[in-house]
């Protein structure tokens, strides 16, 4: 392997990973690992390192030994960042990447308006960063090659799945040779042509939208803030959308929607793109070609997540259209909802069943997303004249309008699904106000550290174990404290706490989780809140617990 | 008079002065050309459906609206 980690010269792009034979090759019979991931995309790696995160093992499968080609997915989540952070890897990504809030839309000639993604201030991460997946899978990469529970094997290909009642057989092809692997469990993250879909003979299935796009990524200095631009129908591409967003390394991603008519192979030539380019630059713009890509998108997922033994994540198990940057987003979010219930099913913790919740709260998530992507698809490119008709309605009112601009539609960017159906939370017992329903991912706040130092309630609560976040020092807090503490004890698996004191500096976190002294979260371990209290003793704890692990199903 | 409920939609007579507003209608598409007066109607779907609000309601519209 090429050790140049930890700089940021490195070129992500062209870097080859060695493959390296494994004494698993020489065994007699095949070896058994608690887990194998398939993929080491953004979503395959970021579940290896939570996995190792949680002392479990893992070997992680590429069929590749390269990274992304092209910078394909460059719209990173404030929550996919949150992971991140837990993964150990956020601060690069922030750093390196182009930080943004604001969006504006276009209409012809004119800007019809602009949205701020996070208008209030009090968040460790911003709305969105834009960096190429290459760097995204680097900096994975490097988070990955410092865990020595990760064995990664490059130019590994699975060419064969059996599933057996308590593990799965895997075949996989090398440059020397074909040898087998079992796992106890397997995780599909090979992308939207996953072949492990198709050795299991399984399908996604759903919408293909007939419509082309092409991205063209290009180099230039160009004096612009960092925001999203969306355009609909304007002078320059009549018709068709485009939209323009910056990337690190002064890279501009351009992505014009071409129609379906569009011939792939032709719109791929330079000598097609550099006209369109220059007529949204300008005439005598400067720029380089980056790279070029022409493609279609399909809204698809498979009926089941789970199947046995195999767990599939991101792309092998939903697609989405780009608008609304919800496919590598979801796809991490996939990766940390399987990380902890993987490891507490290995550890004993938990049953079987908890694995079953994965593919429950997965799927509802991907609906959710598929909803969002195919509304935003309609509307950016309408399927019929009058959905035209009401599409141009909605712009020119737009202009002046509020109503309307709630109803423009140029990709609902991503969120994480509020999982509030989920059978891992228990019910609300107190009143409360605000969002952080049980099945919410728990919002960020600035918190004081008890070192003395400013930090983030999202850090403070990332230890990957289940945290009580408990509000107040008077002694219905600290009793809370100790429930969490004695619950944990009893169901046998960690429970961190994190204090927040109820005073000016806490104001912001007070506010978002509606807290008073002895107010209690508990949260999982990927965060999402599974029950609250306004006063919790250890038998409610405890019972939340076991609901959050299935352990009393 | 019959009001508008948030619930309902009120397709019992409820305008005014039904002539006015009929005449006034026609009046707003005077001088459009077929074109311009789809467009025009498209918007003032949207302005209205914003005035009203609620899904419900919206949702009876629809059903009002379509022949069978």
């Amino acid at each position: 392997m090429q050790k140049r980690y930890g700089d940021n010269v490195t070129d992500y792009q062209s870097l080859r990973f060695d493959y390296r034979r494994h004494p698993d090759q020489d065994a007699a019979a095949p070896v058994r690992r608690p887990v194998v991931v398939v993929g080491a995309g953004p979503v395959g790696l970021a579940l290896a390192i939570d996995l190792a995160q949680h002392e479990i093992p893992v070997v992680l499968l590429d069929n590749d030994n390269t990274l992304s080609t092209g910078s394909r997915a460059i719209c990173f989540a404030k929550r996919t960042l949150e992971i991140f952070d837990r993964l150990g890897c956020g601060e690069r990504m922030v750093d390196k990447g182009v930080s943004w809030n604001v969006g504006r839309v276009f209409f012809k000639s004119e800007e019809i308006y602009s949205f701020d993604l996070l208008p209030e201030a009090g968040h460790a991460r911003p709305a969105f960063i834009n960096l190429q997946q290459y760097y995204v899978e680097g900096f994975l990469a490097d988070r990955a090659s410092e865990l020595p529970l990760i064995d990664l094997r490059w130019k590994n290909k699975v060419t064969g799945v059996v599933q057996h009642a308590d593990h799965v057989e895997l075949t996989i092809e090398t440059p020397e040779g074909p040898y087998r692997l079992e796992a106890n469990h397997v995780a599909a993250c090979d992308g939207s042509r996953s072949s492990m879909r198709g050795l299991l003979g399984l399908e996604s299935k759903g919408r293909q939208f007939k419509d082309r796009f092409l991205i063209a990524d290009v180099k230039m200095k160009l004096d612009r803030p960092a925001e999203r631009w969306f355009w609909f129908d304007p002078e320059f591409h009549r018709n068709q959308s485009v939209l323009l967003h910056m990337q690190p390394d002064n890279v501009w991603r351009i992505d014009f929607q071409l129609g379906w008519d569009a011939d792939p192979e032709e719109e791929k030539k330079p000598e097609k793109i550099i006209p369109r380019v220059k007529a949204l630059l300008g005439e005598d713009a400067q720029f380089d070609l980056e790279w070029a890509s022409v493609y279609t998108f399909s809204c698809l997922r498979m009926d089941r997540f789970r199947q046995g033994r195999v767990f599939f994540a991101g792309d092998s198990a939903h697609g989405v259209s780009p608008f609304g940057a919800r496919g590598a987003n979801s796809g991490v979010q996939d990766a940390e909802n399987l990380a902890w219930k993987l490891a507490a099913v290995l550890r004993h913790q938990a049953p079987d069943a908890l694995l079953d919740s994965y593919g429950h709260e997965r799927e509802y998530a991907a609906d959710e997303n598929i909803l969002n992507s195919t509304r935003a698809t309609d509307f950016i490119t309408p399927k019929s004249e009058i959905s035209r008709l009401f599409r141009d309605a909605v712009l020119e009112l737009a202009k002046s309008h509020a109503f309307a601009r709630t109803l423009v539609n140029s990709g609902r960017l991503s969120v994480p699904a509020t999982l509030r159906t989920s059978a891992l939370n228990s019910p609300d017992t107190d009143a409360f106000e605000g969002g952080l329903v049980p099945g919410a991912v728990a919002a960020d706040a600035p918190v004081i550290r008890a070192d003395g130092r400013a930090g983030w309630l999202l850090h403070e609560a990332g230890s990957g174990a289940f945290t009580a976040v408990v509000f107040g020092d008077g002694g219905t807090a600290d009793r809370a404290a100790m429930a969490a503490a004695e619950a944990g004890a009893a169901a046998g698996v960690p429970v961190t706490t994190v204090r927040i004191p109820i005073d000016e500096a806490h104001a912001l976190a007070t506010r978002r989780y509606d807290a008073r002294d002895g107010t209690v979260y508990l949260l999982r371990p990927d965060q999402h809140v599974c029950a609250r209290w306004r006063r919790a003793d250890a038998g409610i704890v405890r019972a939340a617990l076991d609901r959050a692990l299935c352990c009393n199903a | 008079m019959p009001q508008a409920n948030a619930a309902h939609l009120t397709t019992a007579p409820n305008i005014d002065a039904p002539d006015d507003f009929y005449e006034a209608l026609i009046e707003a598409h005077q001088g459009l050309s077929t074109d311009e007066s789809h467009a025009f109607n498209a918007r003032l779907v949207l302005v209205l459906a914003n005035h009203i609000g609620s899904m419900p309601v919206l949702r009876e519209s629809f059903a009002a609206a379509t022949l069978c």
